[in-house]
């Protein structure tokens, strides 16, 4: 027995996205409060996430649109959760995100990223996460990434890609949507 | 509080691998997903709703305006935004955006011949009320070209992109018009194998909600993922 309501079916976002969601990208303002790729928040350490998102053939995807949901720096979700939306480069693909290291925000979880990829050819987003490298200890104990082979944890941990030209860390987060070293999506 | 999601039931979602809509054969991933008990960061989202918005953000025949009102056939887009267990969602961020009257997009990447309107961007967002409803004007968009099968077209549609309350709920879709004979021809409407989920894509007319000799009237619910509800409120509801 099922009386509940079905949810309304998702289609791709295609590749005018940026007209709704991400203005700026097509050279117009972003409408009061849209949020963009940058989270101001003094709760932890300023980082910056940077990356490309590469189809089965290898080339990178320049038409998509990701956002990011996280603890803060303190580890609290809900309304202290920061949430951020970039758009990958036109020319070379990459999408960059400003935001704070995350706190641990459940017992055992190490900490980490959610991130949905909307883009042309996905018809419904794609949900996966961004760990940090500093954490593979955590990460064998996580219980989410323990039931993982560890060639597919892999493709969810970031590598530390130096500091950026203002002195942030720089972690390096490319994501595979076919073929060899896929990403790991989830269903949430 | 907060309490888990319904796991979100893919019968009712489009193939991730379509063939007949090409862009997704290097897109979509070949491996399952990978199925995951939420946390408390999957039960919250973005309070994005909760800030005002512009007084024109919901009026796309306005709101890009320069010379006059956009060109093309005026309606009203309105509905309720629901979650699985009919409870309205207040506060859900609705944005939209879609090609003008002929099809064309005001966008860097749409080199479609047919014209741009000076008047018309096709971006603009509202929020549901206490009771979940919602409402935007715009003008009908047109149909239009695109390089799938050689010319594959769109039926009419309006690009929605949708935040209720939690980050689970997370939904981005696009709305059809009622009695569209593009629809059933339409490669991305065809990634949907299920025939009642392609319709409940289609919003309805609606000519009680007509604003006379000005603006025809399209009713399109949206329904995003629900909580799983605990014994206690399932015996409430059978009394
Ligand atoms: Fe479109």
């Amino acid at each position: 027995m099922n009386d509940r309501l079905k949810e309304t079916p998702s289609q791709t976002a295609g590749p005018y996205v940026h007209i709704g969601t991400a203005p700026q990208a097509i050279g117009r303002p972003a409408l009061p409060h849209q949020p963009g790729p940058v989270i101001e928040s003094n709760t932890g350490e300023a980082i910056v996430i940077e990356g490309l998102i590469r189809d089965g053939s290898g080339t990178p995807v320049r038409d998509a649109m990701l956002e990011i949901w996280q603890a803060d720096g303190m580890g609290r979700v809900g309304e202290y959760g920061l949430f951020a939306r970039a758009t990958t480069d036109f020319d070379t693909g990459i999408f960059r995100f400003q935001t704070v290291r995350p706190g641990q925000h459940a017992e055992g979880h190490a900490p980490h990223v959610a991130m949905l990829i909307f883009a042309r050819g996905i018809n419904i987003h794609l949900h996966t996460r961004m760990y940090f490298p500093e954490d593979r200890e955590t990460l064998t104990k996580d219980p989410d990434m323990r039931r993982l082979e560890p060639e597919a944890v892999a493709t969810l941990v970031a590598a530390e890609d130096g500091k950026t030209e203002d002195g942030l860390p720089l972690y390096r987060f490319d994501i595979r949507l076919q073929g060899e070293n896929e990403t790991v999506f989830f269903d949430i | 509080m907060t309490t888990a999601f319904y796991r979100r039931d893919r019968s009712q979602q489009p193939l991730p691998l379509s063939p007949g809509y090409k862009s997704t054969v290097l897109r979509a991933p070949v491996r399952p997903l990978h199925a995951l008990e939420q946390t408390v960061l999957e039960q919250t989202g973005p309070a994005l709703g909760h800030t005002p918005l512009g007084p024109l953000d919901h009026d796309l025949i306005r709101n890009a305006a320069t010379t006059g009102d956009a060109l093309g056939e005026r309606i009203y887009v309105f509905g309720r935004v629901l979650d699985e267990n009919a409870r309205p969602v207040p506060n859900a961020l609705i944005e939209v955006w879609q090609a003008n009257a002929a099809g064309r997009y005001a966008h860097v990447r749409d080199g479609y011949l047919a014209p741009l309107d000076p008047n018309f961007s096709g971006c603009g967002r509202c929020l549901s009320d206490a009771e979940g409803r919602y409402l935007f004007r715009t003008i009908k968009p047109g149909p239009y070209p695109w390089p799938n099968n050689g010319s594959d077209w769109r039926p009419a549609h309006i690009h929605l992109s949708v935040f209720g309350e939690a980050f689970s709920q997370r939904l981005i879709t696009q709305l059809y018009f009622e009695g569209d004979p593009l629809i059933p021809l339409c490669p991305i409407v065809n990634t949907i194998p299920d025939k009642d989920a392609v319709d409940r894509l289609v919003a309805r007319l609606d000519l009680r909600n007509q604003e006379p000799f000005d603006c025809l009237a399209y009713r399109f619910d949206i329904v995003l993922r629900g909580r799983r509800q605990t014994h206690f409120e399932n015996r409430t509801e059978g009394l």
